[in-house]
């Protein structure tokens, strides 16, 4: 795959940048950054290695947390975002649970 | 002795204004909170006493000297009486009468300085209300009588009172310690500082008061504030520039915002020829000051916005700049305005279209702005749309002014 220009970045960035503003302007944006492609993979053992893109096809590019009544608003939230726009690019919806909160 | 009236008359208010706050700050540093109220009252009297012996014999070469030397007397003979009255009650604290000795009141630019610095964090305490912090930062750090309080707060005297009182005693109950934060914690305690300096500069900004000389003073006084954290090292952090800036920026155009009668004028119909340059200029610089560390406060995003209103040219670079800035913004600290304001910037930036779909997802249909802005949107778009929006932000504004503003958008459709 060709790598974006410098003017399709920011085009990007900028498509991203709404998206998010948008959930932040119904007050539903809680957290989350962009991810950078650098990284170290860790394994068992004590294995370190660069990666982590060296074995697996499938990136992270970042994460968003938002506040959403339920799961239906948060899939309709995430079908405006302008990852999907990118031919192969997929968006999960996950749920966060933790310790102190079962529901 | 008419003449001499009539300067004194003038002159008196005048160093109330400038010359209370410090007395009664290194006043209140020296006593500590338990005695605020004597330090108020030793400042108000030095005030009363000037004002009769001038009027009798002259106002002296230094009035400012003179001030500070009676007020100093008077806070020595109150520390003596106490000093006293607690060698008769409890002797065997008599060797703490050291005090006696340590009774000489500081009142030196270094002292009130730091004094004032110190009582600035000692007010701004998210334990006592919003309200309560700027009434004291008012009274204590800004000279403002009960009566101009009140009259900023739209209320009466006697609320004001109650309030500062009560704001006291939580501050003494809570032993609250007038002294400067150290520098791990500085940032921490400069949060409800710049807080309360931000709602000062609002309540004069955007307050229902009509008493404009009021309204400057308190938009004036807030920047004072502002600066004093900048001029000493360990409080002149990024933040703290960038809320200068931000208050630079929104002083430019104080005068514009206001037409012969007092009434408000928006900002499309503001002449920038009355927006002023210099203050523009000054915001410049503290933005720039502020650009340095790595935390981005809302501060500097609201600043930057700011920045951009000063221009009145409508580039895409403009529009552009300030609706990223609304998206991090939004991201740090949410407000109906602000998300108000966003989908605005929106429509200027991308299109009208999909600023009114956004904005049919922000749920904020008590607002008359929101109205505002659909009837703003669909202006053009769709006319019949805009009128009825504008209809029902006229039904839900609350006060006169704004349904005339409201009113005179309809008359043009």
């Amino acid at each position: 795959m060709e790598a974006p220009s410098p003017e399709q970045l920011q085009g990007y960035m900028k498509q991203y940048h709404d998206w998010v503003g948008g959930i932040a302007a119904q007050n539903k944006f809680s957290g989350g950054t962009g991810l950078s492609t650098e990284g170290k993979v860790l394994k068992p053992n004590n294995v370190i290695t660069d990666g982590p893109y060296a074995e697996i096809k499938e990136t992270i590019a970042g994460f968003i947390v938002i506040k959403a009544k339920d799961f239906d608003e948060a899939v309709s939230l995430a079908k405006d975002c302008p990852m999907l726009l990118g031919e192969g690019n997929i968006v999960e919806v996950r749920k966060i649970t933790g310790v102190h909160n079962n529901d | 002795m008419g003449i001499l009236f009539m300067e004194t008359d003038e002159l008196i208010p005048h160093l109330f204004r400038t010359e209370y706050r410090k007395i009664v700050s290194v006043l209140c540093r020296r006593f500590g909170f338990d005695q605020m109220e004597i330090a108020e009252d030793i400042a108000s009297d030095t005030f009363m006493t000037a004002t009769q012996a001038w009027g009798v014999k002259g106002v002296p070469q230094n009035p400012t000297a003179w001030l500070y030397n009676v007020a100093k007397n008077k806070a020595k003979n109150h520390l003596q009486r106490g000093s006293v009255f607690e060698s008769k009650v409890a002797p065997e604290i008599k060797k703490t009468s050291s005090e006696f000795q340590g009774a000489e009141i500081d009142l030196s630019p270094q002292n009130i300085n730091d004094s004032q610095l110190q009582m600035m964090f000692a007010i701004c305490q998210p334990i006592i209300s919003a309200e309560a912090q700027i009434g004291l930062s008012l009274r204590i750090l800004c000279g403002f009588g009960i009566e101009e309080i009140a009259d900023a707060f739209l209320t009466n005297k006697e609320t004001i009172n109650k309030r500062l009182f009560r704001a006291k005693e939580k501050l003494r109950e809570e032993k609250i310690k007038i002294e400067l934060p150290n520098e791990t914690e500085i940032d921490e305690r400069l949060t409800p500082v710049l807080i309360t300096i931000y709602l000062l500069f609002n309540e004069g900004y955007y307050s229902v008061s009509q008493n404009n000389t009021v309204r400057k003073d308190l938009c004036l006084e807030a920047m004072r504030l502002c600066t004093m954290l900048i001029e000493n090292k360990n409080t002149n952090k990024p933040q703290v520039n960038a809320l200068l800036a931000l208050m630079y920026f929104h002083a430019s155009r104080f005068d514009a915002r206001l037409d012969k009668n007092g009434e408000l004028v928006l900002y499309e119909d503001q002449d920038p020829n009355l927006w002023n340059a210099d203050l523009i200029s000054k915001g410049g610089y503290f933005l720039n000051c502020a650009a340095s560390g790595n935390k981005l406060s809302k501060y500097h995003l609201e600043a930057g916005i700011a920045y951009w209103n000063t221009q009145k040219a409508d580039t895409k670079e403009k529009w552009e700049s300030i609706l990223q800035f609304y998206n991090r913004l939004l991201q740090i600290a949410y407000s109906p305005i602000a998300a108000l304001n966003r989908t605005y910037a929106l429509s200027k930036a991308n299109t009208k279209q999909e600023a009114i779909a956004e904005a049919e997802k922000l749920n904020l249909t008590c607002n008359h702005f929101y109205f505002m802005l659909l009837g703003e949107l669909y202006t053009g778009i769709d006319n019949e749309k805009a009128i009825s929006n504008f209809k029902t932000a006229f039904s839900l504004a609350k006060t006169q002014a704004d349904k005339r503003a409201i009113q005179k958008k309809i008359d043009k459709l």
